[in-house]
């Protein structure tokens, strides 16, 4: 396995430490995603309707309970930093590797952005209620992602201690905010029978909607990126992942459930806060200051995490001369990949001062949507090259190759939903992909070494 | 066995151009579609006469949630009235469908080529 790099000095070779467990993996999924749930999601309403959000919800729940079951096996046998990434870069090749690893650092680098932004604009919200209006945004955006990128720089087992508490605190939250909503006396606080309407623009609508129904739980695959620093890939992986597929089911069917109930869904559809508007609505303070709390949190550990998975796709393409190979260092005393850490962090601030952001989420659901398309056509390849019981797998999932080929179909509808809003975003994005491609192949390829990039004990690939 | 491949070592000014380009390439991908101007956005219906909650014929239940979440109805009706265009213009669906695909099927081409490269190196010549 090649999980050691150079060290600072260059001299010595170390490698990342084996700490984390199976708490750390949900902390790290579900600590990115839950954000989506207080935010995000909702704009699904707006394309299609409350029904057809909740419809969104499930047929993308499908789509990522494929992803979860495919990158538990995957990840789970190749278990190294950079995940997706390491495992195209042994079944499909290089350049597909490439395309992964910029997939994830563009996803998390442009979500990282987004979840910034998001404290800063609570923390004007915040301060308008306490009477002090017009405050600054933009140092508590460079403060959130400064800190947090000190945070990962400093170790990974804290950086996902600490999401694991301020995730658990937050999906709490939800939980507690559901109960407070009084859910067994229908028309007491919530009046689903007169806000909800059928669907305002068809089924059209509904395939619309599940482009942004990808916030329910766009970043769980980032699970993989820890691969080289849990101490059983085997066990963790697939557990965290699918607890936090699970835990994210139910927040994301709550959180419909809630704000669905107490808000029209017109205006549901272009809430920034609405976890926080419906605990507003119930006119509880308690409940208010919590769902406040709450969302920052969500925000911040879906940053923190955001970091962690961007350096370490980042980390793996420098390491692999992919990307420049003064990226690919592990910091001697921490063990982290710190140059990659510092190098995101002007590049996430530069993203968050844009001003677009809706190209910006945009670019980051696309990224996901595309590793999606990738691990669809990497499974089938997986099984083919090395059938089961031709190498050693920590996690053999169902049903193969069935969730394969639903991955790939549901992946047509989001790119078709996609389509349907931001088609020139669409088009511009594939531009980049396919403009780095063709860099990548005449520019940085002759960089690389091409025997190291197959690093697993396995015997050759059946058809190579 | 194949003969290894010895790749180049970058200096340290090509890596430094090497980031900055990919960089620069991002940058300008989120540019492009505000230049083409083109993303369908919900669009308001203009010149209609000032709302009121009767002319919006909201449930009172409807309208006494607007009215909690701080609305009143001409600010309630600028969202009421806002609609999504879905309407599918062919020819950009399918250039659409062609370069998704027409990637795909390059990198599986280029990527595979390079990865026989890859396991030849490792495992020798079959």
């Amino acid at each position: 396995m090649s999980n050691a790099s150079t060290s600072a000095a260059g001299s010595e070779r170390i490698s990342m430490l084996k700490v984390l467990n199976p708490f750390h993996i949900w902390a790290l999924g579900v600590g990115i995603v839950l954000v989506g749930e207080f935010m995000g999601w909702n704009f699904s309403v707006a394309k299609g309707g409350a029904y057809g959000s909740l419809i969104a919800c499930w047929v993308i729940g499908l789509l990522y309970t494929c992803v979860a079951m495919i990158d538990s096996e995957v990840t789970s046998t190749v278990a190294a930093a950079g995940g997706q990434y390491t495992q195209a870069k042994h079944i499909i090749g290089p350049l597909m590797a490439f395309n992964v690893g910029l997939y994830l650092v563009m996803a998390y680098t442009m979500l990282e952005a987004a979840d910034a932004l998001v404290v800063g604009d609570l923390m004007k919200s915040g301060a308008a209620a306490l009477g002090y209006m017009d405050l600054e945004t933009k140092p508590f955006v460079v403060f959130t992602i400064a800190f947090l990128a000190w945070l990962n720089y400093r170790g990974v087992f804290m950086t996902l201690t600490v999401n694991f508490v301020i995730t658990l605190i937050a999906f709490l939250a939800i939980l507690v905010l559901f109960i407070g909503v009084d859910p067994t006396h229908s028309g007491t606080i919530l009046k689903h029978k007169e806000l909800l309407t059928d669907l305002p623009y068809g089924w059209i609508g509904v395939i619309a909607s599940f482009q942004f129904g990808m916030w329910y739980y766009l970043g769980i695959e980032g699970t993989c990126q820890a691969a080289e620093e849990v101490r059983s890939a085997g066990r963790s992986i697939p557990l965290g992942t699918m607890g936090g597929m699970m835990t994210l089911l139910v927040a994301a069917t709550l959180t419909w459930f809630i704000c669905t109930g107490l808000m029209p869904w017109q205006y549901l559809g272009q809430a920034i806060t609405p976890l926080y508007d419906a605990a507003t609505l119930v006119g509880n303070t308690n409940l208010q200051i919590l769902l406040f709390v709450a969302t920052i949190f969500s925000a911040v550990a879906s940053a923190n995490g955001c970091i962690n998975d961007a350096s370490r796709a980042w980390f793996s393409l420098g390491r692999d001369r992919y990307m420049p190979s003064f990226f690919g260092a592990i910091h001697p005393k921490y063990r982290t990949p710190y140059r990659a850490i510092i190098f995101l962090i002007p590049i996430a601030v530069s993203f968050a001062f844009t001003g677009l952001l809706d190209q910006v989420i945009t670019f980051s659901i696309l990224s996901g949507l595309l590793g999606y398309t990738f691990m669809s056509i990497n499974m089938v390849k997986f099984r083919k090259m090395w059938p089961l019981g031709s190498i050693k797998r920590g996690y053999v999932h169902p049903l193969h190759p069935f969730p394969a080929i639903t991955l790939f179909a549901l992946c047509v509808s989001v790119y078709f939903a996609t389509f349907l809003g931001y088609g020139s975003t669409l088009l511009s994005i594939m531009g980049f992909y396919i403009v780095a491609s063709i860099w990548f192949t005449i520019r940085r390829y002759k960089f690389v070494k091409r025997g190291d990039q197959f690093t697993m004990p396995w015997p050759r690939p059946e058809g190579y | 066995m194949a003969k290894e491949y010895i790749p180049e070592k970058q200096s340290g000014i090509g890596q430094i151009i090497d980031s900055i380009f990919i960089l620069v390439l991002v940058y300008v991908s989120l540019y492009i579609p505000l230049l083409m101007k083109a993303d369908a956005a919900a669009e308001a219906a203009a010149d209609a006469p000032k709302p009121t909650w009767e002319s919006l014929q909201l449930s009172p239940v409807v309208q006494e949630q607007w009215v909690k979440l701080g609305y009143d109805a001409e600010k309630a009706a600028a969202l009421i009235n806002s609609k999504f265009d879905y309407t599918i213009d062919p020819m950009m669906l399918l250039l659409t469908a062609g370069i998704i695909i027409a990637y795909f099927v390059f990198m599986l081409k280029a990527s595979d080529k390079e990865y026989r490269e890859v396991i030849s190196e490792k495992f020798g010549d079959k």
